[in-house]
């Protein structure tokens, strides 16, 4: 039992000083009485040793990167320098404000414009706006210039978007936001994107596609030419999802191959810590007639130096962002592709490449796999045959491994495959890391067999046992009261 | 940049990381770029060496890299490398880094008086250190509870705080910033009532008005907009808006100008239609010492929280807090964590009422938020512990104080005045100037001093100046602040 913060509450303890008071004023010298609270809010009243000991003492009940293997598919759980978070906390950035005379930006706008540029390099798209502060909102923002294309060009019959079977589900959450109805695509029987349905699917309805690629199977959507041809044809714009980049660093480039606009995940593909669920960032880039539509500002570069571009604000969607996006995170990207280089940065795909190719092979005597071709970088595997032998499902295994120090695979997605064990393992992976995390997968799979009880009981060792999530829906408890 | 005569520094075991083993060599053009002798510049934070790669292709059966992707088609691939400038070792982006910073003034360099929704607040020592800590910062979105229960546990913190501070029975564990939380809010108050028309108020912060703008427009929400009298809302205007057909109205207290909203009265204009939500977008330190909106009929509380243990970083990462009452929190948009039971009957938390979000319900979600600002959460939970109520409400009180000191002194220079002397305003306030506030701004930033944020480049008065002063100022910046806008001598 893990006390909250708010039961560790002494009365007048206090965890930080603050300057003595220069001024005898009162608040209520300054507002009507009516205005002010009269109780205080229940804030603890703690010692800054108190505090420290409660979140170390919490910290210690997750999983993270630096503990073990984190195998979760399509979110690219790879190692984040520290170096980066050295050079992010230097006080000339995190004591900046956004709306300080550009004269005094000129370090931090000269990193945007080279990141903005580098990120063109790496998608082969004419232009990026670093707005987005995530995957979702990178998605948001390039389904809304899609929008904006079809508006200025009078399209005002387009209202569906194609989306593949396999996607993740902000793609069809993010549609809705903008007002497009979906139109879900089939996959065919090799994982690809069924052709001979998306031909009957499409007409002059369809706004766009949005496609991830590598999909969420970890298969190369080879077909792209011809999805593209199929849907420019009718004047559609395709979409790519770029939460699987990091398949494809130095190797392909979306912008050449068909895409017309997409979104990067800052926080998978170039390193940047997910934090718990984020901060992250969603940068988007687009070919050449879409850039009138991209966000402002975006980062411009002239005989002054650096600046905020507003210069197309006439044509701009507009903002998502208060201010210019997630600064300190688009500084740790920034670092890692400079760190990298071109160089670095293919050999970051191929080491990923071979890392989930291994794996899979390593698997794929003991687990199901439905497509057992050379994956990208990430497969699918599932509890098939623990199912049906031995009543085992995926959350049993996903539960076991928590047991053996792994965290589990990305579980039940895609959706198109029962029971689905999505794995992931990045480049940053040792060989005998790999090694580990198979012989665990085999462990379990042999466990099954002889003790199928155990797994429908894992986990044992963790800081708490299989939580009730649906008790958890049913007597809803989402603040701390006093008299729990 | 220095290269490494071939492998001569490599540690021992490490050999260079040459991709390709093929005899046919399929990436010759490693050799052209010289990988091998470039070794120490690269850091891809890669372990496995040459030989463990051969030995993995080995056992995966392939000749080479290049048969794992031989589904993508050759004529699509990259020739040659990206155009990339060449890595640099950490020394050397440590010097990069040095340089660029020199390209920016900071607020440790020059006096800041810059507020418009992000705010200098003083962030105790003990926030970073945890929020530094890898259990924390590497972790993953808390899928798995059984192990992600530190993540778990703090967000159910944060999520009590919040309510405490907003009189709400129910927050999310975060939004992007206080734009999109305000956006969301109006999102949700079209699932509740079905009502595609809002109200924002001109006191609200322009740039939000572009984001809720960005993304109400989807749904075709139409959005009508409140006048302003003496610097808050115009009471007359919104009684004389508010239409059945009305489904929400936005206030933001203290507004983009600083003044406090007369939010009792206003909320009772906004509920004289019953199904309209009245939101509110507030300031979480302002919470210490005011009212909290709950008490006064809001029915949505948001806000921009990185006041709360963040630092500034030139805007990025915000975070948007957002928080209702429990009749409606299957309406909301985001995670959020409850209190459950474990297997033995310990107390753990999950992830709780999923079915709401995109990975559940797909195109019918109640957003397509997935990522949000966790671990600015965790900084506001932690500073939020180690100020406590009383801590909180000092840091409010000292805000106010110097706030209001600086506003009755600026108002005693020739030619600036405020622009509602009678407004309540709490750690920020509008003044007028007699020439462009940009030239004020120009002309104290020679000093050494932002001067505030000039409401021209909002689209506002281009002669009024938005100042805001927390409790990092002292009295004797003020008045250096004071006394070189004397000597300026603009009258």
């Amino acid at each position: 039992m893990s006390k909250t913060i708010f039961e560790h509450s002494v009365a007048g303890r206090k965890g930080v000083t603050l300057p003595r008071r220069e001024l005898n004023t009162e608040v209520k010298d300054f507002f009507p009485s009516e205005y002010l609270r009269e109780t205080a809010p229940r804030l603890p009243h703690v010692s800054e040793l108190d505090v420290m000991r409660h979140y170390i003492k919490l910290s210690h009940r997750n999983h993270f990167i630096e503990k073990g293997l984190y195998p979760l598919g399509s979110c690219t759980m790879k190692y984040n320098p520290k170096s980066h978070e050295a050079l992010v906390r230097h006080s000339c950035f995190n004591n900046i404000h956004p709306c300080q005379p550009e004269s005094t930006l000129q370090g931090s706008l000269e990193i945007l414009y080279e990141l903005q540029q580098d990120l063109a390099e790496i998608s082969g798209m004419h232009k990026v706006t670093l707005q987005p502060v995530a995957g979702a909102q990178g998605e948001f923002t390039g389904i809304k210039v899609i929008a904006a294309y079809h508006r200025a060009k009078g399209n005002h019959h387009k209202t569906k978007i194609i989306i593949p079977d396999s996607a993740h589900g902000t793609n069809p959450a993010t549609c809705s936001l903008v007002g497009y109805d979906v139109v879900e695509l089939k996959s065919d029987a090799r994982g690809r994107c069924d052709m001979e349905h998306l031909k009957s699917i499409v007409d002059d309805s369809i706004a766009g596609f949005m496609l991830t690629n590598p999909n969420t199977l970890g298969l190369f959507e080879d077909q792209i030419e011809e999805i593209a041809d199929i849907i420019h044809s009718v004047d559609g714009l395709i979409y790519m999802d770029g939460a699987n980049l990091n398949a494809l660093l130095g190797i392909v480039q979306p912008g050449k191959i068909g895409f017309d606009v997409m979104h990067f995940n800052l926080h998978k593909t170039f390193a940047t810590p997910h934090g718990g669920g984020g901060p992250g960032s969603g940068p988007v880039g687009v070919v050449e007639k879409l850039a009138p539509y991209l966000p402002v500002p975006t980062i411009g570069h002239g005989e002054d130096g650096y600046f905020f571009d507003y210069g197309h604000a006439e044509t701009s969607i507009g903002k998502v962002h208060t201010f210019h996006g997630n600064f300190a995170v688009l500084l740790r990207a920034y670092i890692y592709i400079k760190m990298l280089g071109a160089e670095g940065l293919k050999r970051v795909s191929e080491n990923a490449v071979v890392n989930a190719n291994y794996l899979m092979v390593l698997l794929k005597d003991h687990y199901h796999i439905q497509h057992t071709e050379h994956c990208m970088h990430e497969f699918v595997a599932d509890s098939l045959w623990q199912k049906k032998e031995f009543g085992v499902t995926t959350l049993d295994i996903a539960k076991r491994l928590l047991d053996k120090g792994f965290h589990a695979p990305t579980v039940y997605f895609p959706l198109i495959v029962p029971e689905a064990m999505m794995i992931e393992p990045t480049e940053t992976e040792s060989k005998e890391s790999l090694d580990a995390f198979a012989a665990a997968m085999i462990e379990i799979a042999q466990e099954c067999r002889d003790n199928p009880e155990l797994l429908h009981e894992a986990p044992l060792t963790t800081p708490v046992r299989r939580v009730d999530d649906v008790r958890a829906v049913k007597f809803l408890d989402v603040a701390f009261s006093p008299g729990e | 940049m220095v290269s490494h005569p071939e492998t001569a520094s490599l540690p021992p075991g490490k050999v260079p990381m040459i991709f390709a083993i093929d005899t046919n060599r399929p990436f010759k053009f490693i050799d052209k770029f010289r990988i091998s002798d470039s070794y120490g510049e690269i850091m891809p934070y890669i372990s496995n060496t040459e030989a463990e790669r051969r030995q993995m292709l080995e056992r995966i059966g392939a000749e080479s890299f290049e048969e794992l992707i031989s589904a993508i088609p050759k004529h699509l691939r990259l020739q040659g490398l990206l155009k990339l400038e060449a890595p640099l070792s950490e020394l050397e982006m440590t010097r990069r880094i040095q340089e660029r910073t020199c390209g920016n003034v900071c607020a440790q360099k020059a006096s800041s008086f810059l507020g418009a929704g992000v705010y200098d607040h003083f962030i105790p020592a003990a926030v970073d250190s945890i929020v530094s800590r890898p259990e924390f910062f590497t972790a993953y979105t808390p899928y798995q509870a059984e192990v992600s229960q530190g993540t778990l546990q703090f967000i159910y913190e944060y999520q009590t705080m919040i309510c405490e501070l907003t009189g709400m029975e129910v927050a999310n564990a975060s939004m992007y910033d206080g734009a999109s939380a305000a956006a969301e809010a109006i999102l949700m108050a079209v699932r509740k009532n079905g009502l595609k028309k809002a109200i924002l108020p001109a006191s609200l912060h322009p740039e939000y008005v572009k984001v809720i703008k960005s993304y109400t427009e989807g749904i075709g929400v139409e959005l009508i907009t409140c006048k302003a009298k003496a610097g808050v809302m115009d009471i007359d205007d919104l009684t004389a808006k508010m239409d059945a057909r009305v489904g929400s109205v936005v206030i933001q207290t203290p507004n983009f100008w600083g003044n406090i909203e007369p939010l009792a009265d206003l909320g009772k204009v906004v509920h004289s239609n019953p199904k309209a939500l009245l939101i509110v977008a507030a300031d979480p330190i302002s919470l210490a010492i005011l009212k909290a909106p709950g008490a006064l009929g809001a029915d949505i509380v948001v806000g921009e929280g990185q006041a709360l243990g963040n630092s500034m970083y030139m805007g990025g990462p915000l975070f948007g807090f957002f928080a209702t009452k429990l009749n409606m929190a299957r309406s909301m948009p985001g995670r959020i964590v409850g209190g459950t039971l474990d297997k033995d009957g310990k107390r753990a938390y999950a992830l709780t009422l999923q079915a709401r979000e995109q990975h559940i319900r797909r195109a019918k979600a109640t957003s397509n938020i997935c990522s949000n600002e966790s671990l600015c959460t965790l900084a506001a939970t932690v500073y939020l512990s180690l100020m406590g109520s009383d801590g909180l409400a000092e840091v409010a009180t000292q805000s106010t104080q110097l706030t209001h000191y600086m506003a009755q002194k600026i108002a005693s220079v020739p030619g600036f005045s405020l622009a509602w002397p009678n407004a309540a305003f709490f750690k920020e306030f509008v003044v007028n100037c007699p020439v462009p506030a940009s030239q004020v701004i120009a002309d104290l930033l020679d000093h050494g001093i932002y001067a505030g944020v000039d409401l021209g480049t909002f689209g506002q008065d281009s002669r009024q100046l938005l100042i805001a002063v927390t409790e990092k100022k002292t009295v004797a910046e003020i008045d250096d602040y004071i006394e070189t806008l004397r000597e300026l001598n603009y009258e």
